[in-house]
């Protein structure tokens, strides 16, 4: 029982993960219409940016604002060079030159930080794990993630729906032209939009970069899962993000957790661990499948 | 017919002509450059190249040019470079590949064509058995052989109940197969993880559940590196002890790791600290060119080199006779930095086994050889293999 409930934060933890970089995504896909395969990089410079002031000062409270103003001036940037090209542009060109960015971004790391992976450690203060049930015991840190996590969700959610950036957004996702006949500066919007979501891309890299190896090409590897997440909760809308991400990471955790041993009990043989392991990884795009097939435009449909 | 002798005029100049004097002989070298796994096959090629710098752009006496290509970790993007080199730039050696994957596209369609490929690392199981070829060497380790050290570890470590880990590709099945193979005690949980798999926050809570004596996992590169953080932060480093083969345990995980390695038992065929004239060589010429520490991916590409050398060196650099070359290469004529060093029947090496540990030299963390796990141990498919 403490077993599955331990299982269950993990996929909570890695849930909430995954929702930093799926709110961005699809608010950029919803928003703009631009599919940014880059995301994943913004993610990677929050998490180099970080490990590098931390390796410098010593102190992970200044690591949070670098990995924060690193990926949100990486994200700003990256809109005004490049995505504001591509707004009128069909998916194709966005791929590709999103795309394009991908390889840039990650050989300029190479060449500046070398292919070694970085060590951050954990802040003192987070480190080592407390008792949270009798036998259950859990690292603060990743407590401090689900926490972090569900803070932003609540503050994403108060921005969308209770203040006038808020509604300029929601206006945005719908009706574009209309926010535009009516005076507002899309671009400067588009602007401030896509610099939030690589600021909570580089917060996602940020917390990362404790408990994974900080190196090139750690953007994409959680970038496909991430997809994965927008296309279940619903391209464009964040609540989806939310409840597609939390879905996915308990899912995924589960069945990684789970599924071997239920299929040991099933079948015998060496065959039933490699089986389940194949399984659970196919899992998400499985539920992936069925969800589009329940509900084409995915859970929740943007502004419905 | 006047062309035709023409033609042959040429082809008898052509073949007058000092072959190689002028011309370097081409390697292929396709690695993982990019990634989490690139820093693999960046020690790899430093040390290859190191190797050539050496000799002033010469191996064995022979002028060589170094082709290094990324495969990015993606079997397809290897078997395409494999081919574009053949094809346009002729080349008829190849080494360089780190992983499995990579190597299962790559190697059958090298060989195959009639070049030959000299494996710096990975050397799956289905190559070295009833698949091996004659134009197929490796100078690492049979796969199997690493994880079968480890087993063997474990168990001279008294070590009664085991949980095992690997990431679900032919590597990792390879490495709990080995394991097995040579641990006596009883296996409380296998796992296998997703190769591109960083969070093992999963994984951490199945093991603690499991309570084992010893934990064994296989995790190369960057995903080792994450795991035993993990390991750490979930408060199993000091309870349950692990036993490691010698990818999951570098020097570059050690250093990224820190205290958290501490005690951790590794087993390896090559260590920083051998003491043989080879590895001083080795050692202080790497020291001297790049300043970092030396993983034992390096110590394998330098080696790869060394052995190529030897070839190059006996058939002056000819590449036109496969089989000469084929059997110059598997004399294996050459000092190799883990010491004792010779060819088995299916052109995997036969070499001894050390055990190591991580322990403290100062304030700095060292692998420490301890002790002998094998000697001249070859591998478990040389039976099937009839070359």
């Amino acid at each position: 029982m403490t077993l599955l409930l331990e299982q269950l934060l993990n996929g909570l933890q890695f849930g909430v993960m995954l929702f930093l970089l799926a709110a961005g995504l699809t608010l950029i896909f919803g928003i703009m219409g631009v599919i940014n395969l880059a995301h994943g990089s913004l993610y990677m410079i929050g998490a180099y940016a970080a490990a590098i002031a931390a390796e410098r000062t010593g102190s992970f409270l200044v690591a949070v604002p670098a990995g924060l103003a690193a990926a949100g001036l990486a994200g700003m940037a990256m809109e005004y060079l490049v995505i504001r090209r591509l707004y009128a542009r069909d998916h194709l060109d966005q791929v590709l030159a999103t795309f394009a960015l991908i390889l840039f971004f990650n050989q300029t790391v190479t060449l500046l930080f070398g292919r070694q992976p970085l060590f951050v450690s954990i802040p003192p203060a987070l480190n080592g794990s407390i008792e949270i049930l009798p036998e259950l015991a859990y690292p603060v840190y990743r407590l401090a993630i689900i926490a972090v996590g569900l803070a932003v969700a609540v503050g994403l959610y108060l921005l969308i729906n209770r203040t006038r950036i808020g509604m300029l957004v929601r206006a945005g996702a719908t009706h574009r032209d209309m926010v535009r006949a009516l005076g507002v500066d899309v671009r400067l919007l588009y602007t401030a939009v896509f610099g939030l979501g690589a600021l909570l891309a580089g917060l996602a890299g940020l917390m990362a970069g404790p408990i994974l190896a900080v190196q090139v090409g750690m953007g994409e590897q959680i970038l496909i899962m991430t997809f994965v997440v927008v296309v279940i909760g619903g391209v464009g809308s964040i609540r989806g993000a939310f409840f597609g991400a939390l879905i996915v990471g308990v899912v995924d955790t589960l069945l990684r957790a789970f599924l071997p041993g239920l299929l040991r009990q099933l079948t015998t043989g060496p065959e039933a661990d490699a089986l389940g392991a194949g399984l659970s990884s196919m899992g998400i795009y499985l539920l992936m499948a069925v969800v589009l097939l329940v509900r084409p435009k995915g859970l929740f449909i943007a502004n419905a | 017919m006047k062309f035709k002798s023409l033609l042959l005029a040429l082809a008898m100049t052509g073949a007058a002509l000092p072959a190689g004097a002028e011309t370097p002989v081409k390697i292929g070298m396709i690695t993982t450059l990019s990634g989490p796994g690139g820093y693999l096959g960046q020690d790899i090629r430093d040390a290859f190249k190191l190797a050539i710098d050496m000799e002033d752009g010469k191996l064995g006496g022979v002028p060589v040019e170094l082709i290094v290509e990324d495969d990015s970790l993606k079997p397809g993007q290897g078997k395409q470079i494999a081919d574009r080199l053949m094809k346009n730039d002729g080349v008829k050696l190849f080494t360089g590949i780190v992983f499995s994957n990579v190597a299962g596209a790559t190697v059958p369609d090298i060989v195959d064509s009639g070049a030959v490929y000299v494996s710096p690392n990975a050397a799956p199981s289905n190559f070295a058995g009833k698949e091996c070829h004659r134009n197929y060497f490796v100078v690492s380790w049979q796969n199997d052989s690493l994880h079968e050290s480890a087993g063997q570890n474990a168990t001279n470590l008294g070590y009664k109940r085991a949980f095992i880990l690997a990431p679900n590709y032919q590597a990792g099945k390879d490495a709990l197969a080995g394991f097995k193979r040579y641990f006596k005690g009883e296996i409380v949980g296998e796992v296998y993880t997703r190769l591109d798999q960083t969070d093992f926050a999963a994984e951490m809570a199945q093991i603690r559940a499991a309570d084992p004596d010893v934990v064994f996992q296989f995790h190369p590169g960057g995903l080792g590196i994450a795991f035993l953080r993990q390991y750490q932060q979930a408060g199993l480093t000091g309870k349950i002890p692990m036993v490691l083969a010698a990818p999951s345990m570098d020097h570059v995980t050690l250093n990224a790791v820190g205290e958290a390695a501490l005690g951790v038992n590794v087993s390896s065929h090559w260590n920083a600290d051998l003491d043989n004239p080879a590895n001083k060589t080795f050692m202080d010429a790497w020291q001297k060119a790049y300043n970092r520490p030396a993983t034992y991916y390096a110590s394998q590409g330098y080696d790869t080199a060394l052995l190529i050398a030897s070839a190059l060196r006996q058939t002056g650099g000819k590449l036109d006779d496969i089989e000469a070359f084929n059997a110059a290469l598997a004399k294996a004529d050459f000092q190799s930095v883990r010491g004792a060093f010779k060819f088995g029947p299916n052109q995997h090496p036969v070499q001894d086994w050390r055990a190591l540990r991580v322990e403290k030299d100062g304030d700095k963390l060292v692998l420490k050889t301890v002790g002998t796990i094998f000697t001249d141990h070859g591998d478990a498919y040389a039976e099937q293999c009839k070359l």
